[in-house]
């Protein structure tokens, strides 16, 4: 895959700031088996949450716990890489306080 | 007909789904307003600032109740290269007239406050619960609204369900945003002191500056950044466009942390406290991009119709649904009222927003964001020019200068004086 520029910044941390219900029971967002690395690398590149994720050993990670629903990744790869994508369920996901 | 739960079911409590419910349940219409999130603005997100002409039509005394942050008298904007920025700043009473003026906002607040005006109005509103499907009969008509094993019926559905329209695309058939008609957004709201705040942007108590960048902070590619000051907070973030974004090398977030350190930024945020950080899509689109928005039984508002509108020194959305929440609320009353709520029942909508600024505005623009999109040296080579022409006129270093004309014409010619003229000639035709 081509690399991307070097990151140096932990969005896990700036998201710590936010206000979640994480679903632990259900994705809302989930992706196919084995995502090509071309399609995968567009999601790195967009969303806002750094959910997508590759590894020193260019292992593929996805987690959508921290999702700011922005709906960017299903635009981009809805009917590619991401499979399905619903709204969480209700009372679920991130709770904008200031927005 | 008559036996439907509601006259009028409005999916979503943004600015298009509340005002239109307060408007509907105003005409004395039953609405039920479903909200997925916990309360109206929990899953919202703006830039963001309001120009109030259209919210003032709809509720002419908002300034006194409505939790608006600040009366927005200074405009700025800048063309950032990696170190480098030159900002135009402009400040007149113009800005701040009754019914041109604008707001700065956080949709937290004001969305809470739009959608009780709703309520206050006779709305019914239900929260914390999404809308999963839009329930149709045997012709296509659209019915109702479906939540879980929920299912409820109105005699108009106003779809505004936002930039993430999945509603529309799922049950409607519209089709789904292109990765060049949209953008993703990312912002982190700052915390200062009201007095901080203007301070550092030279601001009268209770006024406050919007301000948009050009250039690096998109790491040289279609988008922007922003800025707005709030009473307590800052407003930062930047719209870069999915289709470019997805092409080049660096993550929108990086772009974000890159452009909080910039030189001429990171003062701004100084000792701030970051209390969130969000993301929102835009569709950047324009006309062109603008669905179907009437069907049988069902109108779209809002960003769910695609009214938004960006045009690098103004970027506008938030008036677009409050507008097309009335008009859509309207049409749908009238349509009621004459038993016909068919799409050519419906069709007086189209004609209100035809007869706005709503469609008028975006029209005129259509040819902007291509021309955008395109313009490729706009977010690399013009801010770099520009540094070189100012550090031209201002760097003295105790060398015997040449005539400023000598000094600029090699800056210019470099980039090609043709190529410049024919592009600044393209986008001021579509400007």
């Amino acid at each position: 895959m081509k690399p991307v520029s070097e990151i140096t910044v932990n969005v896990d941390e700036l998201l710590s700031v936010n206000k979640y219900e994480v679903d632990e029971e259900s994705a809302h967002i989930e992706l196919v088996e084995d995502p090509s690395d071309e399609e995968f690398r567009k999601l790195v590149l967009l969303c806002p949450a750094a959910l997508y994720k590759i590894d020193e050993d260019g292992n593929k990670t996805f987690d959508y716990a921290g999702c700011l629903e922005c709906g960017t990744c299903r635009i981009a790869c809805e009917g590619t890489i991401v499979k399905k994508w619903d709204n969480p369920q209700p009372t679920m996901g991130v709770e904008y306080r200031f927005g | 007909m008559s036996e439907a739960d509601f006259d009028v079911i409005v999916v979503g409590a943004g600015c298009a789904g509340s005002v239109a419910a307060y408007v509907a349940a105003s005409a004395g219409k039953s609405v039920l307003m479903v909200e997925r999130g916990n309360y109206a603005g929990a899953k919202n997100m703006t830039g963001g600032r309001i120009y109030s002409h259209s919210l003032k039509e709809v509720f002419p005394n908002f300034e006194e109740e409505a939790p608006v942050e600040r009366k927005i008298t200074h405009e700025r904007i800048a063309l950032l290269d990696s170190e480098s920025m030159m900002t135009v700043d402009f400040t007149s009473p113009e800005l701040a007239r009754e019914g041109a003026d604008s707001y700065s906002v956080l949709r937290g607040p004001f969305d809470q406050w739009l959608a009780e005006k709703a309520e206050e109005a006779g709305a019914e509103a239900i929260y914390g619960i999404p809308v999963e499907e839009l329930i149709k009969d045997e012709s296509g008509r659209v019915v109702g609204v479906r939540a879980g094993e929920d299912e409820i019926t109105g005699q108009v559905v106003i779809l505004c369900e936002g930039t993430n329209s999945m509603l529309a695309e799922r049950c409607l058939g519209n089709p789904r945003p292109k990765p060049n008609q949209m953008a993703v957004g990312i912002k982190e709201t700052f915390e200062l002191p009201a007095s901080v705040i203007e301070d550092r942007f030279l601001t009268p108590e209770g006024e406050g500056a919007a301000m948009l960048f050009v250039g690096d902070c998109t790491a040289g590619h279609v988008g922007g950044g922003f800025l707005y000051a709030n009473k307590e907070s800052i407003s930062l973030g930047l719209v870069a466009t999915i289709s470019t974004t997805a092409a080049q090398d660096k993550p929108v977030y990086q772009m974000m942390e890159d452009f909080k350190n910039h030189p001429a930024v990171a003062p701004i945020i100084k000792g701030a406290k970051m209390v969130e950080h969000s993301g929102h899509m835009v569709p950047e689109g324009g006309y062109n991009m603008i669905p179907r928005y009437i069907f049988d039984g069902c109108l779209l508002a809002g960003e769910t119709a695609g009214f938004c509108m960006n045009l690098g020194y103004q970027v506008r959305g938030m008036d677009f649904a409050v507008a097309s929440g009335r008009m859509a609320a309207e049409a749908a009353c009238a349509a009621i009222d004459a038993g016909d709520t068919s799409a050519a029942g419906l069709a007086s909508y189209k004609q209100k927003l035809e007869d706005s600024f709503v469609i008028q505005d975006l029209r005129t623009f259509q040819a902007w964001p291509e021309t955008m999109e395109h313009w490729d040296r706009m977010f690399t080579e013009y801010p770099t020019m520009v540094r070189e022409i100012f550090n031209g006129l201002f760097c003295v270093d105790g060398k015997p200068q040449q005539h400023l004309a000598k000094r600029m014409m090699p800056i210019v010619k470099k980039r090609g004086l043709l190529r410049l003229f024919k592009e600044i000639r393209k986008a001021v035709k579509a400007l």
